[in-house]
């Protein structure tokens, strides 16, 4: 028995033969004899012929979606198929090696990647995934079909891979995957986030996990402690079975409140939607019962790439959204870029105070030409579905003005163009910055709705750098200041006719439920897996009890003595979920 | 056989990336000439766009470019021109994705 560790991505236990994934293709060598390899050269000729019609395929639908230069880009991928000095070294290396066509081509391929690689040129360098495109492309189809699928076998495994990109990720299954491991990745790497999204448990970052951990070894995933141990013995057999059943047990229970309504006993209903970084996470929103949207960030988009996002590819990533989603709401957040989150291309220089630096919106409007990419693509998004907007980090009057200004300009440019664009789409702000917590009067007609963004709200009105272990203990959610924050955004919201809700953290807490609810909150946005929880403690209670509850905390001196309170008031309504906890 | 040689430098912003480099491919798969490209002491089949790659030619790298054949002065012209002029768009180019 082994135990590895790793971070903690996706909560959750699970126990199951280990499937390792490769993402890579494998090429086997075999030995010819000089008379087959005119048969080899054949085969690698069906396959470039095959290659050609699909590159050529893809182009044509590239060219009718998103236009031709788009798909120019291909044409550096169908000179590499006749490639005649590629053709000659290929077949100078049959003759020499007499082995198999894939591994002498593999090997050229390599060969020129290796030189590729070495160059000083770092946009050169990124380029190499031009030519890795193509090579897998054309052994794939010399290899003929793939098990590239994950986990399609009949018994459900534990994948480990060195790391899964978001479309492996999504295409895995919940009822042949028990859960993932990974070599590399942070808790904020895609795979990570899918993981949670899809509820597999998961722990990313175990180094040497690939080769640590062999096909069908017998291991247990620890998503929330974030281990992972390798043939276990009966001790932590024992203790996995008990704390599955107990996750078991409660699933079976929150599956019943997927399409019901999140309101409570009295009929007060509010609104309970998801947050989400990528596309791919729909299947989890809808799958989890949450109405619409209250949060898509667009993060992404930028993030973990040498370019900037064009409005095309920005324009379907939001369309694909709100279409699925719709009739519900999306509120999409534009780019809240810097603090922790850094964009590759821009080379942004390094701050001492990142988090009340140049970032989010204050990003966004010095660098306009970036923001009105975005902003095109969000408009001419908004008329395939029920889209809002939502500009990050406002701190004050002007530069919600200014965000505004710029948005008016770009729709007047996309409506003298003729594209069609929503008359009406709705734009709000987050409140996250404590000046705007306390402009929430002035900023109220400008927009139709707030969004309390609690992380950074609590890390900004506390002074405490949520990233900063030796402070952690003064992050506090509950913290009276807090509270008393979060009040007065509520009610001046109200007293402007601004919807208010809130799509941090705290949203998606069952132990804040009931004091949100009791302050008057109009919708709440969690992530997917969090949702039937809240709904689960909504719909346990009058209306009138939360906000007695709310009114009583308030009351309170220490952030220690509110969370026992809400701790305790949550253990009347749902001792199972303070259990969890 | 008439042959010509020029040498000069790469003015792609990006250099000589998988998209100038097909066009250069391209455009010398049309001339019957023999095209080699040279940069430093490597010497490349400039019909061939996995040899141009492999030179790893920056912006302002200096290349320089032989054609041996029958229409040897004309390609050469049409190639230098294709190293020495940006591309039609080439500035949106940066911002895109190859993949």
């Amino acid at each position: 028995m082994i135990t590895l560790k790793g971070i903690p991505a996706a909560p959750g236990v699970a126990m199951g033969p280990a499937c390792l994934y490769r993402s890579e293709l494998r090429v086997l060598r075999r030995a010819i004899t000089a008379e087959q390899i005119p048969g080899e050269i054949t085969r690698f000729d069906e396959a470039l012929n095959r290659t050609r019609r699909q590159i050529l395929d893809i182009q044509k639908r590239l060219a009718e979606g998103l236009g031709q230069d788009h798909a120019d880009i291909f044409n550096a991928h169908l000179l590499v198929l006749d490639d005649h000095a590629l053709r000659e070294e290929l077949e100078a290396g049959l003759q020499k090696q007499l082995v198999n066509v894939e591994a002498v081509f593999d090997d050229i391929i390599q060969r020129y990647l290796k030189v590729f690689r070495k160059t000083q040129d770092e946009y050169l360098r990124d380029r190499t995934a031009d030519i890795e495109d193509v090579r897998k492309r054309i052994l794939r189809n010399l290899l003929g079909k793939q098990t590239d699928e994950l986990g399609r076998g009949n018994e459900p495994v534990v994948i480990v891979a060195h790391d899964l990109s978001p479309s492996e990720t999504a295409q895995m299954h919940k009822r042949h995957v028990l859960a993932f491991v990974t070599d590399i990745g942070g808790r904020t790497s895609h795979t990570a986030i899918m993981a949670k999204s899809l509820a597999i448990p998961a722990v990313v970052g175990v180094e040497g996990a690939t080769n640590r951990i062999h096909e069908g070894d017998s291991v247990i995933i620890d998503g929330t402690h974030g281990e992972v141990i390798v043939s276990p013995e009966a001790p932590s057999i024992e203790r996995y079975q008990l704390e599955h059943r107990r996750h078991e047990e409660l699933d079976r229970q929150l599956l019943h409140l997927k399409d019901l309504p999140a309101e409570t006993l009295d009929h007060h209903q509010v609104l309970l939607a998801a947050n989400i970084e990528l596309p791919e996470e729909v299947s989890s929103v809808i799958a989890h019962g949450a109405r619409g949207i209250g949060l898509f960030r667009t993060e992404f988009l930028y993030l973990n790439r040498p370019d900037l996002p064009t409005e095309e590819e920005q324009f379907q990533a939001y369309k694909t959204v709100a279409e699925r989603v719709k009739p519900h709401a999306v509120v999409i957040r534009t780019m809240d870029l810097g603090g922790d989150k850094f964009l590759s291309p821009m080379q942004l220089p390094s701050e001492m105070n990142p988090f009340m630096g140049w970032r989010a919106i204050r990003f966004s409007l010095a660098r306009p030409e970036i923001f009105r990419i975005q902003l095109r693509a969000i408009l001419r998004a908004s008329v395939h579905g029920n889209l809002k907007l939502m500009y990050p980090m406002i701190s004050g009057l002007e530069e919600l003005e200014r965000a505004n200004e710029i948005l008016e300009e770009v729709r007047r440019e996309l409506t003298q163009a003729g594209q069609p664009v929503t008359e009406s789409l709705e734009i709000g702000v987050m409140i996250e910055v404590p000046s705007a917590a306390l402009l929430c009067d002035l900023l109220a007609p400008a927009v139709k709705f707030f969004s309390i963004g609690t992380n950074d709200l609590i890390q900004y009105a506390l002074a405490v750098d949520r990233v900063n272990e030796k402070i952690a203990y003064l992050y506090q959610p509950t913290h009276p200041a807090v509270l008393r924050l979060l009040k007065q955004i509520v009610d001046v919201g109200h007293a402007g006719k601004v919807k208010v809700g809130m799509c941090g953290e705290m949203a998606g807490e069952p132990m804040m439920t009931l004091l949100l609810l009791g302050l008057g909150l109009d919708s709440f946005s969690a992530s997917p897996v969090q949702v039937p929880l809240v709904k689960r403690v909504i719909r346990s209670i009058e209306h009138s009890f939360a906000e007695s509850v709310a009114q009583q905390a308030l009351t309170l001196r220490t952030g220690k003595e509110v969370e026992a309170f809400l701790l305790a008031k949550l253990k009347q309504v749902a001792p199972d979920l303070v259990e969890q906890g | 056989m008439p042959m010509a040689q020029r040498t000069v430098s790469v003015v792609h912003s990006e250099g000589l990336h998988a998209r100038p480099a097909a066009v250069f491919v391209e455009a010398a798969r049309r001339f019957a000439s023999r095209v080699t490209v040279k940069k430093g002491r490597t010497i490349v089949d400039g019909k061939s766009i996995m040899g141009l790659l492999t030179l790893a030619a920056r912006k302002g790298s200096r290349l320089s470019v032989t054609t041996n054949g029958p229409d040897a002065t004309a390609a050469l012209e049409r190639l230098i021109g294709l190293l020495t002029r940006p591309l039609p768009d080439a500035d949106k180019s940066s911002t895109r994705s190859l993949r």
